[in-house]
């Protein structure tokens, strides 16, 4: 069916393949997350209104937390840079690297690094950037973006898999998952040895310890991290927690709302470079903490996006994500996370990415998954409204004109008179209007027989017999 | 967003929404009976229209400011303002609040006042007037749909509540009962294609269960279930939930006129 919106494009265009994927694994994620959060909490809404409300605080005192994480990283021995935007954040990575006579570095997952195009960059200057997820490994091995913030490669099946691994030299095809994992075990274990730097995100810092929490189901980061002389971590300005204490809530409820798990397979917790007294571990270590527009987003009305702890559970249950995919988005965040996200991160070219607050039916079911209870559907409103506000065609395009509307509904005896007239609609065939919207309804759906005014007339004579009873 | 103390009577304002005005009289019809039955007299002004919702969702917020003015202005009194359409009732404890952020003292405390006295028809019922069970008998097999705007609202454990205490109602569990109908107001014409795909599953989900019915609280879900059912040639029996409890106790071996709480 024609239509003027990209996303709606891109649904309508989708394999049935992908789309049997996505949806599958949405589907999935959504029940597993709800039978773990039954399963462990008698009340589990009120630990997300909970989490809400203590990175709500943190983003309120925000410039005091971080001031105090920064103070005990750098008491614990790690060196901490500030980088206002992707450009500087890269710099400074590579400025670590070319400090250190460096050129090899082993990644493990991180959605800020896919944000700033980390891996393009460090290519481009000569360095080797290797990903050590495997989802994210066989993203960069097919040049494609991922399309989930926890599952890279929910787009993919395992033939195209088995193919990629095929043409990049590991392995005559075989499409056994196993063989697949193994492969690349084999090939990612050289390369965590080869490394000289290893460069990992963060779930969480702790602003009370400066405490670096990451948490993988494949044990990649430590890999990562451990037979490198160098660790930097390269992180949101937004991802802090007051205590330590509080990781107790949010590793509970970042595992059970992204994959369903109890806890994550690993989870480790980072105070700094290595000791003198320990054996081993990197003896190095860096802090980027990455602005990237997050203070502005902080300083505006979509600030409590910031809470986000990047679980991916509002993609899993969204239905325009299920029928679109994550690739639909345009973007490094697909999903109603994204959809609110990316457009501000796109800081001047916002405008190309208006359309994206469209892409919901404001069903709600995004904030009601929410772990840290962000008002999904009332941040995308706030964006149609900036985006009309701002006269973006790419928003507005496909959704009828309401201002003549506006008048009718704001003139009681225009809004009657129409109710009766309205009745010529029934005599109407609805394929010659010339009405986009009349158009765009028509084509799947019907109409139901138009009855304006009949209400009003029964109560009318309703209340004249009532009143008739009563005398 | 609900406000706690909500103004409770048996003297209350009707919101007919703007589907039912439109196409569906017979289920404001059937609240305003309901409500009669329940001992409430009834008044509807005249001067009604729309709660604004439309242009509010299309991002429109100054057609809506426009709107809900006027909805501010003829609802006026402190009488409880009840309405059969648990996203109407949304607009107002969410949507009027928030197009009047930057407003005036008056317009806030006008949409605060507003919220206080707002009520969803099958939330009123049972946490407004104290109905716990439902008197009559109504034999079906019922798919209620959740309807996504009484999400964090009273209204559907309300109207299960109700639905489960009549005689010979059997409620359905189906899957993926949290998904939406996909209509999302100008969604359903500006996504026409993603529209269509949630309603068409939506529809699998509903039916698959082999109900004799669909209910739901809520009209707009309505319109564009039923509209993707008839031209896929699958129309299905649906009712509001006012409808099945008016049949109820129409259906009741002894018809007390009036129910008491």
């Amino acid at each position: 069916m024609k239509t003027s919106q990209p996303i709606d494009a891109f649904g309508r265009d989708l394999s049935q393949e992908v789309k049997e994927s996505v949806y599958s694994s949405s589907k999935a994620k959504y029940d597993k997350r709800i039978g773990a959060l039954n399963a462990g909490y008698i009340a589990p809404d009120s630990l997300r209104k909970l989490a809400g409300q203590i990175k709500q605080h943190t983003l309120e005192n925000l410039p005091s937390y971080l001031e105090s994480a920064i103070g005990k990283l750098e008491a614990n021995g790690a060196k901490v840079h500030y980088a206002k935007d992707g450009e500087e954040a890269n710099a400074t990575i590579l400025g670590i690297m070319n400090a250190a006579g460096a050129t090899k570095l082993i990644k493990s997952k991180s959605m800020v690094s896919e944000e700033i195009h980390l891996n393009a960059f460090l290519e481009n200057n000569g360095c080797e950037s290797v990903e050590s997820d495997l989802g994210e490994f066989i993203v960069q091995l097919d040049h494609d973006m991922p399309s989930h913030i926890v599952t890279p490669i929910v787009h993919k099946n395992r033939q195209q898999i088995a193919t990629t691994f095929e043409k990049m030299g590991l392995g005559d095809y075989n499409d056994d998952p196993t063989t697949i994992t193994r492969r690349a075990r084999t090939y990612l274990r050289k390369k965590y040895l080869e490394a000289e730097v290893g460069l990992t995100g963060a779930n969480f810092v702790s602003a009370e310890s400066g405490r670096i929490v990451l948490v993988t189901n494949e044990g990649n980061a430590r890999f990562s991290i451990c037979a490198n002389r160098i660790h930097i971590v390269l992180v949101g300005i937004e991802k802090l927690v007051p205590r330590d204490k509080d990781l107790a809530l949010f590793l509970n409820l970042l595992a059970r709302s992204a994959t369903g798990q109890q806890l994550t397979v690993y989870t480790q917790f980072i105070n700094g470079p290595k000791a003198p007294d320990q054996i081993d571990g990197p003896g190095e270590m860096h802090v980027v903490f990455l602005d990237n527009g997050r203070s502005e987003i902080l300083a505006g009305e979509f600030q409590s996006i910031l809470r986000c702890i990047r679980c991916g559970a509002c993609l899993n249950v969204c239905p325009v994500y299920r029928q679109t995919s994550g690739h639909a988005y345009r973007a490094v965040y697909p999903g109603p996370v994204g959809a609110v996200l990316s457009p501000l991160l796109a800081g001047k070219r916002y405008p190309e990415f208006a359309d994206l607050p469209k892409a919901s039916s404001l069903c709600g079911a995004c904030n009601e998954v929410c772990p840290v209870d962000i008002p999904l559907p009332e941040l995308l409103l706030r964006h149609r409204n900036k985006s009309k506000l701002e006269h973006i065609q790419k928003a507005s395009a496909g959704t009828p004109p309401l201002g003549g509307w506006a008048v009718l509904c704001s003139t009681p005896s225009m809004w009657k008179s129409t109710l009766t007239l309205g009745k010529v609609m029934d005599y109407v065939p609805m394929k010659l209007v010339p009405v986009p919207a009349v158009q765009a309804w028509t084509q799947t759906r019907t109409l139901p027989p138009f009855r304006g005014g009949k209400f009003r007339g029964w109560y009318k004579e309703h209340r004249k017999h009532d009143s008739g009873n009563n005398q | 967003m609900i406000p706690a103390n909500r103004i409770v009577g048996k003297q209350v304002q009707f919101m007919i929404t703007c589907l039912c005005d439109t196409f569906y009289d017979h289920v404001a019809q059937a609240s305003v009976e309901l409500l009669e039955q329940v001992g409430c007299l009834v008044d509807v002004p005249d001067g009604q229209t729309c709660c604004g919702q439309p242009a509010f969702n299309a991002g429109d917020w100054e057609s809506a400011r426009k709107v809900i003015r006027h909805t501010l202005r003829t609802f006026t009194g402190d009488q409880p303002i009840i309405i059969p359409s648990g996203s109407c009732a949304h607009m107002v404890f969410h949507g009027y609040q928030l197009v009047f952020e930057n407003g005036t003292d008056a317009e806030k405390e006008a949409a605060r006042t507003l919220a206080g006295r707002t009520w969803e028809i099958c939330d009123f019922l049972v946490n407004g007037l104290g109905i716990q069970t439902w008197h009559g008998r109504f034999d079906g097999k019922i798919s209620l749909h959740r309807s996504c705007h009484t999400r964090g609202s009273n209204t559907y454990s309300a109207a299960l509540q109700l639905l489960r205490s009549i005689d010979g109602v059997e409620i359905l569990e189906f899957d993926e009962s949290e998904q939406c109908c996909g209509f999302g107001g100008t969604f359903s014409v500006a996504y026409p294609n993603t529209s269509a795909a949630m309603g068409t599953l939506k529809i699998d989900k509903l039916t698959a269960v082999k109900p004799d019915l669909i209910g739901a609280v809520d009209m707009a879900c309505m319109l564009h279930l039923s509209g993707l059912a008839e031209k896929q040639k699958r129309p299905f029996r649906k009712m509001h939930v006012v409808e099945i409890l008016l049949q109820a106790l129409r259906n009741a071996p002894t018809n007390p006129p009036v129910i008491h709480s």
